[in-house]
């Protein structure tokens, strides 16, 4: 490869969707560095991970969903099904661990019904998981009622709130394990092959071969887990559980993976444009903490950018449509000329 | 046979089985709860339904055109407390400029997610789930941490939640359950005979083809978003007359009530299917349900959100799985009876030859 194709390539790059969101990420950075010194410190950048660790993990698996043509709006509501569970394990008198296997079990549970009644009943995924969101938030509430529940064991508070390896607490290092793990299965493996194959058509994958009642399971199952999994870490760097545990959070997680570039339509995303758009609006939230702006406007911000997210790429496709449409149209008159 | 499939259409069928469900639901809880069937729990649950069954309608209008509208619950809030507000401020404002206000903020705000969703391309959840958000922060923004509170509000619209039109004893028909009902009468006319209704459905079953019949597809998802947009600024303003207390944490969760009312009462966003009336009776079922739960002391009534999850489940479930037979039934009888002519029709010429 010559040199000229090779900065052709990054010209590309730079003019795709990753590229306007690495300027972006740039100028937020610059940005809030200016305001605050502290900013770049590796403590600030930790723990403006920490702070949504939890919704970014979540945001890897609801990248495989959304590239698949599908949605789970349940995540947030497992979240906190699962540490509702363990905090009534707790207080009822069993162990820390094995609450955290019944809620790793109550997350695969919940993950195999959303997929049962999309994968192999065939209901649109949007109206199930918005009945599972209600559903497992109304079994969340009906654990804990209106308790907030506490005072776990010392080891199990120090595992969500301090750092395990260096400055690394454990939920970072279980984030960038599950991001290297999801790089290697979404493109460098079949399944993930087929994970795009669906999210464009699923007609087609069906009619080659693929077996796509069983990417869908697996794909909803392993929702649940991992979304069981935040809820638990989440509870471990809150201390404390309540009913309303990451309520809302759906928004955050969506908002992450769309920004990314994934099309809401299924069947394109990368997993570099979610992390990237994944720090966008972690430095995005911190700026704004530091600008002392309030959290309820951050939710609106993330609102919008959420809209944006899909709004910017389908208006410049509208654009380059219509002047396609003009060359074209252009062309025969030429000809006639 | 043949002449009762003629009259009967899925959608009735569906329809009564909620109304048997109903029945059912009422029964058994009767059984559990002393004096269960009062007169103030009927005008109780009569006032609430009122309230989602006008938001309901809305939702319907989206919901047939493949949509959703999730931003409900924010747009009855944000109403609420605006019009709150302003009464607040000026108690000589005349009550149906206060209503008109109510509805005309709701139909912006409903315009807001139109715009974006028909114009913008923008897949409804997402647009929506957005401004969720968005006119959320706007009330908790606008409000600054305060309250609308009953005492600041002029008397009229006090007095509005207990004014009736006809009453049989204690059990009173309110103004705002006539509201409700006129609501839906006029929604359901709409529906079924204005060439808008008729559209509706025909952008929910075919997308495309809408499009290719030169249907002017995309202003009449617009308007869809806007009438339930004003529907639930006007039942913000019922919210409000309700509860005369407003905070910012008003209509919080309303659009999931009325997706579960749409959803049970048969409306359908894959087919072109539903109606207003089934709307009101997904609302009914949904509201006694909850409203029962609150009463059964046995049981915690944290169960609401979990038999309300699942039972839109159910209702989905029920809708793709036993209603799509009974559609391919309704078809396939016909499609048969008509082969059936024509194999008597070919009988007779052969005999003939």
């Amino acid at each position: 490869m010559s040199s000229e194709g090779f900065l052709l390539r990054i010209w590309r790059r730079f003019k795709s969707w990753e590229g306007l969101l690495l300027v972006v990420l740039v100028v937020i950075i610059a940005t809030n560095a200016e305001r605050s010194p502290a900013y770049l410190s590796i403590g600030n950048q930790i723990n403006l991970f920490q702070l949504s660790i939890e919704k970014i993990i979540v945001a890897l698996i609801m990248a495989f969903l959304i590239i698949n043509a599908e949605i789970d709006l349940s995540v947030a509501s497992m979240m906190g099904l699962s540490a509702c569970l363990l905090a009534w394990m707790y207080e009822r008198g069993v162990p820390v661990p094995v609450g955290l296997l019944l809620g790793l079990l109550v997350g695969v549970l919940g993950g195999l019904f959303n997929g049962f009644w999309i994968a192999i009943v065939g209901l649109p995924s949007l109206v199930v998981t918005l009945a599972t969101l209600i559903m497992y938030r109304g079994l969340a509430r009906v654990l804990l009622e209106d308790r907030s529940i506490g005072h776990f064991p010392e080891w199990f508070d120090a595992l969500g709130q301090q750092s395990l390896v260096g400055p690394l607490p454990l939920a970072m290092i279980v984030f960038f394990l599950l991001l290297a793990l999801a790089i290697v299965i979404l493109q460098y493996s079949a399944f993930g092959r087929y994970v795009f194959v669906i999210g464009n058509s699923s007609d087609v994958a069906r009619y080659s071969g693929v077996k796509v009642r069983r990417v869908k399971m697996i794909l909803f199952t392993a929702a649940g887990a991992i979304a069981a999994i935040a809820g638990l870490l989440f509870a471990a760097r809150l201390g404390a559980v309540r009913g309303d545990l990451a309520n809302g959070f759906e928004l955050d997680v969506i908002t992450m993976v769309l920004l990314g570039g994934v099309s809401i339509f299924g069947g394109s995303g990368s997993l570099f444009g979610v992390f990237l758009s994944i720090l966008i609006v972690l430095n995005l939230r911190n700026g704004m903490s530091l600008a002392n702006i309030t959290g309820h406007v951050q939710t609106g911000v993330i609102g919008v950018l959420l809209i944006l997210s899909v709004l910017v790429p389908n208006l410049a496709n509208q654009v380059r449509d219509t002047l396609n449409r003009r060359r074209q149209a252009g062309r025969p008159q030429e000809a006639d000329a | 046979m043949r002449g009762l499939r003629h009259r009967i259409r899925p959608e009735q069928v569906r329809e009564s089985v909620i109304v048997l469900l109903t029945v059912v639901v009422a029964f058994l809880f009767s059984t559990q709860i002393d004096n269960y069937f009062s007169a103030r729990f009927f005008n109780r649950v009569s006032t609430s339904v009122a309230i989602i069954a006008v938001v309901a309608v809305g939702q319907t209008l989206v919901f047939l055109t493949r949509n959703y509208d999730l931003s409900v619950g924010s747009i009855v809030g944000f109403t609420a407390y605006f019009v709150g507000q302003t009464l607040t401020h000026n108690n000589e404002i005349a009550p149906l400029v206060a209503v008109l206000l109510a509805i005309g903020l709701g139909a912006m705000m409903g315009a807001f997610n139109g715009v974006l969703v028909a114009y913008g391309r923008v897949p409804a959840v997402i647009v929506t789930l957005g401004t969720l958000a968005l006119y959320r922060t706007i009330l908790v923004e606008y409000s600054d941490a305060q309250t609308v509170l009953t005492a600041l509000l002029p008397e009229w619209i006090l007095d509005l939640p207990r004014a009736n039109i006809v009453s049989f004893g204690d059990v009173d028909i309110r103004l705002m359950v006539g509201v409700a009902l006129v609501v839906v009468i006029l929604f359901q006319l709409v529906l079924k005979y204005l060439p808008y209704g008729r559209r509706l459905y025909a952008i929910g079953s075919n997308p495309d083809a809408a499009e290719i019949a030169g249907f002017p597809s995309q202003r009449i998802v617009f308007l869809a978003f806007v009438l339930c947009g004003a529907l639930s600024g006007l039942a913000g303003f019922m919210f409000l007359a309700r509860f005369g207390n407003i905070t910012v944490v008003a209509g919080l969760g309303l659009e999931l009530s009325s997706i579960a009312a749409v959803v049970v009462g048969g409306v359908s966003n894959q087919g072109g299917a539903g109606t207003a009336t089934g709307a009101l009776l997904g609302a009914i079922l949904i509201d006694l349900i909850d409203n029962s739960l609150i009463r059964w002391p046995e049981i915690s009534e944290f169960w609401r959100d979990a038999l309300l999850g699942l039972l839109i489940l159910l209702a989905v479930a029920a809708d793709a799985v036993i209603m799509n037979r009974l559609r391919n039934l309704w078809t396939r009888s016909e499609l048969q009876m008509e082969a059936e002519a024509d194999v008597s029709i070919a009988q007779e010429q052969g005999s003939h030859v």
